[in-house]
């Protein structure tokens, strides 16, 4: 039996920890804006960050698809600014993937801010800490639980991404053909030897990043009202 | 005298019921619309009806290897039924050619394609060409036997995209993301009036022929087996052709 | 000296207040449980971003027509009443919390603080594993390190029971007698404000009702009310003279002297005793024979009849006002007006350890 080709695996791992890195980068002031604010436009807000959730992936890929074609208003302008298109680009699976992903960025987040409260902040504010100061000092050790399950969730569901990266990626070796995609192609192509060597690869991997990162979260305290 | 009445009508609902079958179909996605139309006629022509289900080739024949009880799959190659009578799955010797695809190069944009395929490919706006996956589909292999026909397929290499299917080639160049795309001339068939297109001659690239097979559940279902019988006949023929399909 | 205006409208409720805050001492701020006293208390520390208005320490504005300095940059010390200690810290870290940032601003050092609030043995225990009255030890070591400008109490004792209490009142009037910082407590317990304050703030559905120095206010039979008639009680100041062999303590006051359950402190300390209005009883004429073993004489200056059967009588004794509550009949029977002198009787038991506390220099 012949190893498969592993590049799908190398592009969906980047992709991940991109995507990852990006949403919680983002994610967090999202996050919390929507556990502090007393405005009325909450629920907006949180109706938007949670539509990613219930929208099947494939409608959400082929909305993008016709966003990021160079045909429309935003597709044809990053066409004149930068010489590339989004479509059938990293950038655009990129793009897709962290809309995709991100109620399971900021969700968790969100809990852990609300869990954490107004309290630990006046508290740090009266003892002369400004508000990054604040966040570094307290917010982050006392959520540490809430980046982790944030990161994890995000990293795992953007590994087992499909619907979008069909629409958007136009399966281009080495730039979008992720694993999900090289899995469904085996499949298709009634190659079960390597679909079962991919998908358990997959499976196992995953598996050791959770209990990984679950290990680790034991260390972490959990903060106390 | 009421007798010979009842007795009459006894025979007629009798007949009836025993002419009336329903059939479970399999079909591959890209002649859907086709065997709606064809189907709708099998059922006023014969009163047997069909149950119509769509997907890819290979998603088919996996649920049909773990036993799925259809009676009768319409590929959208010959390779598949093939298989799938070797393997004991259909019976021997009933796959035959149903339809064969025809190949076009369409673009979203009606001034796009003209009549030089080979300009409109290696065009300096022309950013990418959208193919089915060769190693998908059949239609993916001939719109690289066309380009290789041309003399352009290495030329062209980075601008190539895949769709997972034929199907999904056509999304991509509908929606303007792939400025030209090698599809099937029945999927311009149903979106008539939009974008410009030029069909490819037959001789360049090797025939997509379309295969179908009665499977097992269907051996002895009448209306599978009248269904078959249908297909190969002039009006199932005629419909396939207004469809933007070719036949034996 | 800070300077308050302020104004917050939050649903039915409504605070307008509009008052000067003594630059030394404690404050006490004193009302009922829904009063805005906490309130007021975060408006002044800049945690309530929605009042409207004027505060100002010293020369340094706070706020002003809807700038809004940021809390961390005023100086102010806050004791939360549920503490709000860092979990993930150990004592000593959320001591040192406070300490780097205040570096340089000549706040007392990390010994003096420990050692002041006796905090020695707990400064490597995690926070979650300390008693109510140890959380509210380091809470104030912490709030002290950040070299404050002022200290803002928010009923630090509430959650705490009478034991703990009892330990903490010594290291708060250390604290006020020490520190070079003002005070400004709130408080519901009039058991505490009696111990502590040297000015009183009453406030009551958002407005304050009275103020002033707090030997006189809680003397005064017309604030009785504010403070409820079962809690009215005044001060009387004494200095220890010396320990008795039955295990009484004998104090020198102005008005004649005082024996108490024993008073473990040195001889010559100056104390501040509640009296409670309610334990004392008057006499026309020196009396013989009672059990009770203190008899101060006095001469009445206020006498204020409710609607039931109460009395409530000011005297001066020596230089001390005090309260006593009798019944209109006994007032009557006695014949008891402005100026009649009198003999005031107090059982020493009925001074409770909780009513004892350290004076200070300038009032007691």
């Amino acid at each position: 039996m012949t190893v498969p080709d592993l590049g799908p695996l190398w592009l969906t791992l980047h992709l991940a920890g991109i995507v990852t890195a990006v949403l919680l980068v983002i994610g967090t002031p999202i996050a919390w804006w929507l556990a502090f604010t007393r405005s009325r436009l909450k629920p907006v807000v949180e109706a938007l960050t949670a539509l990613p959730l219930v929208l099947p992936p494939t409608v959400l890929g082929f909305y993008l698809l016709i966003l990021f074609s160079p045909r429309s208003a935003v597709g044809g302008a990053w066409l004149d600014l930068t010489g590339t298109t989004l479509t059938f680009s990293f950038l655009g699976l990129v793009i897709g993937s962290v809309i995709y992903s991100l109620p399971f960025t900021v969700q968790p987040l969100q809990a852990a801010f609300e869990g954490l409260g107004r309290g630990p902040l006046e508290s740090a504010a009266m003892l002369r800490a400004g508000p990054f100061d604040r966040f570094r000092s307290v917010v982050l050790p006392l959520s540490a639980r809430g980046f982790l399950t944030a990161s994890v969730l995000t990293f795992a569901h953007t590994l087992g991404e499909f619907g979008v990266v069909l629409m958007l990626g136009g399966n281009i070796p080495g730039r979008t053909k992720v694993i999900s995609i090289a899995i469904y192609e085996h499949v298709e192509t009634i190659n079960y030897a390597d679909a079962h060597i991919l998908s358990a690869g997959l499976l196992v991997f995953s598996f050791l990043v959770l209990l990984l990162v679950y290990s680790v979260n034991r260390r972490f305290p959990v903060a106390v009202g | 005298m009421l007798r010979p009445l009842t007795l009459g009508i006894a025979l007629c609902l009798a007949t009836t019921t025993a002419r009336a079958d329903e059939a479970l179909i399999a079909v591959a996605a890209n002649f859907a619309g086709a065997v709606e139309a064809i189907g709708a006629q099998f059922t006023k022509d014969t009163g047997h009806t069909l149950l119509i289900t769509t997907g890819s080739t290979g998603k088919l024949y996996a649920q049909i290897a773990e036993g799925a009880p259809f009676a009768v799959m319409l590929s959208a190659d010959a390779k598949t039924p093939a298989r799938i009578e070797a393997e004991g799955l259909g019976v021997a010797g009933s796959s035959f050619t149903y339809a064969i695809g025809q190949l076009s190069l369409y673009s979203s944009d009606p001034d796009r394609i003209g009549t030089d395929a080979k300009a409109a490919l290696t065009a300096a706006d022309t950013l990418f060409i959208a193919i089915a996956n060769p190693d998908l589909a059949p239609y993916g292999i001939a719109a690289q036997e066309v380009m290789q026909a041309l003399g352009v397929w290495d030329a062209v290499q980075p601008k190539i995209v895949m769709g997972e299917n034929i199907g999904q080639a056509f999304s991509m160049v509908d929606t303007g993301a792939a400025q030209v795309g090698f599809v099937a001339t029945s999927a311009i068939h149903e979106n008539a009036g939009k974008g410009g297109h030029l069909d490819i001659p037959q001789d360049m690239f090797t025939p997509i022929r379309q295969d179908a097979v009665l499977l097992l559940p269907g051996a002895d279902n009448p209306a599978a087996i009248a269904f078959m019988d249908y297909l190969k006949g002039d009006t199932a023929k005629a419909i396939a052709q207004t469809h933007g399909y070719g036949t034996e | 000296m800070l300077e308050v205006d302020i104004r917050l409208d939050f649903g039915a409720f409504s605070l307008q207040v509009r008052q000067g805050f003594a630059g030394s001492g404690v404050t006490a701020i004193f009302g009922r449980s829904g009063s805005g006293k906490s309130t007021l208390l975060r408006i002044i520390a800049g945690l309530e971003g929605r009042a409207a208005g004027r505060v100002a320490m010293d020369n340094a504005v706070w706020q002003d027509s809807g700038q809004l300095m940021p809390p961390e940059r005023r100086g102010v010390g806050y004791v939360f009443q549920d503490t709000r200690l860092f979990p993930h810290l150990t004592v000593r870290g959320n001591l040192d919390f406070a300490l780097t940032r205040a570096r340089g601003l000549g706040g007392p050092g990390l010994e003096d603080v420990v050692q002041a609030l006796d905090l020695g043995p707990l400064l490597a225990r995690r926070t979650t594993a300390l008693s109510g009255g140890e959380k509210q030890r380091v809470a104030i070591a912490r709030a002290l390190l950040t070299a404050p400008k002022i200290l803002l109490m928010d009923e630090p004792l509430a959650a705490l029971d009478d034991a703990r209490k009892a330990e903490i009142l010594p290291y708060l009037e250390r604290l006020r007698d020490t520190g070079r910082v003002p005070i400004l407590y709130v408080s519901h317990s009039m058991a505490e404000v009696t111990r502590l304050a040297q000015q009183i703030v009453v406030l009551s559905a958002g407005r304050v009702l009275r103020a002033g120095p707090a030997a006189d206010l809680l003397a005064d039979p017309d604030s009785v009310t504010l403070f409820g008639v079962r809690e009215a009680g005044a001060i009387l100041t004494a200095r220890v003279a010396g320990q008795e062999a039955d295990g009484l303590t004998r104090l020198d006051t102005s008005a004649g002297p005082l024996l108490l359950p024993r008073v473990d402190v040195p001889v010559g300390t100056a104390l501040r005793i509640r009296i409670h209005a309610q334990d004392v009883i008057l006499s026309r004429n020196r009396p013989e024979g009672l059990s009770a073993l203190n008899i101060l004489p006095a001469t009445i200056t206020a006498l204020r009849f409710g609607d039931g059967p109460g009395a409530m009588v000011q005297l001066r004794a020596g230089n001390d006002l005090l309260l006593a509550r009798i019944t209109r009949r006994s007032a009557a029977a006695l014949e008891l007006a402005e100026g009649i002198p009198v003999f005031a009787i107090l059982k020493s038991v009925a001074v409770a350890q909780a009513d004892v506390g350290a004076a200070t220099a300038e009032n007691g």
